[in-house]
């Protein structure tokens, strides 16, 4: 049944790659303003899932439902406008873009203006540029950011591009947000900063945040309630304590005894 | 406030153009313009049309299209038909003939106005499909499509087939060639410079991120492909419609488009002041190349060949890279002996 609780449902996804079951019968539920945390092993399917989530691939079987509405079948562009928003696991930046306007063109979305106002200029247009360049301020003030806002993106260090995908995420005013290995290639200094993070931004924003980390630390340290896969099926759900006690989970990173 | 000033300089613009239209056309005095070199800037203001609407899509959109020749064929002939066979009876609508001002005027509206319809509607039927894609379907439909569009127009009697559309009426003027580069280069740097261009951007860079971040790539790429096939129909109905220079199918080849890649590659892929610089530079060089011809005959395209050589190994990026020319930039490179934009802007080097 769907729950009115949850912000996001799957039942019984189904991902098929030709004779590869990528993802198998997984059911999830994040309950709203939860901090999800999704883990397993290299290649248990996890950023697959963050995939059919974003309408990036179409499932095999079963249903998504996000907020009401079913979503499976919706195109990406269509779902982020629902409130779904994310980072990536490789960082995909807008290379020709500075920073300040990576993160204006998520708001692209939610203008009202249409190319008409564009091109005549008309007042509509300049209020919605000039709304759009102060939110994406905003935005990078709250990331550390705002110095180098007219820097380009790709130029930055490693740890800033990361916090400049999520404050682009952020733009699209999203109810839920998937965060793909958000702590992948940081010092434990750097993903300490990030836990802070994203406590805060769930509680700021009022967020619902799930997300694909293998920096055990980070998962532990934050998340409430974590799923684990292996081999494209859930096989444990639980508190980061019940997680860490689980036999199958154990198994699962170490190898059968 | 803000209106009235637009207002003010549409007024001005258009009164300077009619002047230099009335020097063009009259003389100023005893200075007549040579009529070569009225014909090659009339066809500088033509090419800057074709070459700054096809940066729409190919620099700002990175979408690569290789039949501008085509919507240019399809605008041109429905633009020239429009006024050869029915021209008198719109300038008759306003009281007046084809020979005069006024009608002339008229017919010249109305048919660059259905000739960018029919172009951007032939760009509506061939983006739909194609622009659902990623990769290089949109080079090889466009490729396709314009050499449909020639054969097609060969076969047709009434345009003229392969002698070319000879029945056209010399309506065509510098004020209506440099009134719509203008419009060309306006529409497309205010795209260009709003959300909707960061959009564009944004799909050049990376279209799953763009989707990611709720842009309806397909719906922005074919958008941007028809604009652009419609300013593509509008150099062709002014270029068709120039004294002596009739539209023939020969010339609106696949070369032809290959001719304005080249121009906004030169000026540098992605800028619209590159794009105009281009245009111009490659519709003046091989008329300036011609003095080679009197000692070497044949010569000039080699010449010309290697020139184009030459700039794609030392500046692949183009002249101007992906730099716009503005008030600040201006500035900048009065104050620094570098003319600086916004630094390490890309180009095809990446």
């Amino acid at each position: 049944m769907i729950d009115a609780s949850s912000l996001l449902q799957t039942r019984s996804v189904t991902k098929s790659f030709g004779g590869i079951t990528a993802v198998k019968t997984f059911t999830m539920d994040v309950a709203r303003g939860a901090l999800y945390g999704l883990i397993g092993p290299n290649g248990a399917g996890k950023t697959t899932v963050f995939n059919l989530l974003t309408g990036v691939y179409d499932t095999t079987a079963g249903e998504i439902h996000f907020d009401g509405a079913r979503i499976d079948g919706k195109k990406p562009y269509a779902i982020t406008r629902l409130g779904i928003a994310r980072t990536f696991q490789n960082i995909r930046l807008f290379p020709d873009l500075t920073v300040l306007e990576n993160v204006m063109a998520a708001r692209h979305l939610r203008s009202r203006q249409t190319l008409a106002d564009a091109v005549l200029g008309t007042t509509r247009h300049h209020r919605e540029e000039q709304e759009s360049r102060e939110r994406a301020m905003s935005l990078l003030k709250l990331f550390d950011l705002d110095q180098l806002a007219d820097e380009r993106s790709t130029s930055l260090p490693y740890g800033s591009q990361r916090r400049l995908e999520i404050a682009r995420a952020l733009a699209t005013d999203p109810k839920l947000l998937l965060l793909d290995e958000p702590a992948a290639g940081m010092n434990s200094q750097e993903s300490f900063d990030l836990m802070h993070l994203i406590r805060r931004l769930r509680d700021e924003f009022a967020l619902t945040i799930l997300l694909v980390e293998h920096n055990m630390k980070v998962v532990m340290g934050i998340c409430e309630t974590i799923q684990v896969m292996d081999y494209g099926e859930a096989i444990a759900i639980g508190t980061p304590r019940e997680i860490q006690k689980n036999r199958k989970v154990i198994e699962a990173y170490l190898g059968g005894g | 406030m803000r209106l009235s000033r637009k207002l003010l300089a549409i007024g001005l613009g258009t009164a300077a153009l009619v002047a230099l239209n009335q020097m063009f056309e009259h003389g100023l005095g005893n200075f007549q313009i040579n009529p070569y070199y009225a014909r090659i800037i009339n066809l500088i203001g033509i090419n800057v049309t074709l070459a700054v609407s096809l940066n729409l899509i190919n620099g700002l959109a990175g979408q690569f299209s290789i039949g501008h020749a085509g919507f240019m064929a399809v605008g041109g002939y429905t633009a020239t038909y429009l006024t050869v066979y029915h021209g008198k009876a719109i300038a008759a609508l306003a009281g007046s003939t084809l020979s005069d001002g006024v009608g002339a005027s008229l017919a010249m509206v109305a048919s660059l106005a259905v000739g960018a319809l029919a172009a951007a509607l032939a760009g509506l039927l061939v983006g739909i499909p194609s622009l659902r894609l990623r990769g290089d379907y949109l080079a090889i439909v466009t490729l396709g499509f314009s050499e449909i569009i020639r054969v097609l127009i060969l076969n047709i009697p009434a345009v003229g087939g392969a002698t070319g559309f000879t029945d056209a009426i010399p309506i065509t003027n510098f004020f209506w060639i440099f009134a719509m580069a203008i419009l060309t280069i306006m529409v497309v740097r205010n795209i260009a410079t709003s959300t909707f261009g960061h959009a564009l951007a944004t799909i050049r860079g990376d279209e799953i991120a763009a989707e990611a971040m709720g842009i309806n790539t397909t719906r922005h790429k074919v958008l941007a492909f028809v604009i652009s096939a419609a300013f593509a129909g509008v150099a062709g109905g002014l270029s068709g419609q120039l004294f002596a220079n009739p539209l023939n199918p020969q010339n609106l080849n696949f070369v032809k488009s290959i001719e304005v890649i080249v121009m906004i590659v030169l000026g540098g892929i992605g800028s619209i002041t590159g794009a105009t610089l281009g245009a111009t530079i490659l519709t003046v060089l091989p008329e300036a190349l011609r003095t080679f011809d009197r000692q070497f005959p044949g010569l000039r395209m080699v010449v010309y060949a290697l020139l184009l050589i030459l700039m794609m190994i030392f500046r692949p990026q183009g002249l101007l890279g992906r730099r716009e020319l503005s008030w600040s930039w201006l500035g900048a490179g009065r104050r620094t002996k570098q003319p600086i934009g916004r630094s390490g802007t890309g180009g095809l080097a990446r």
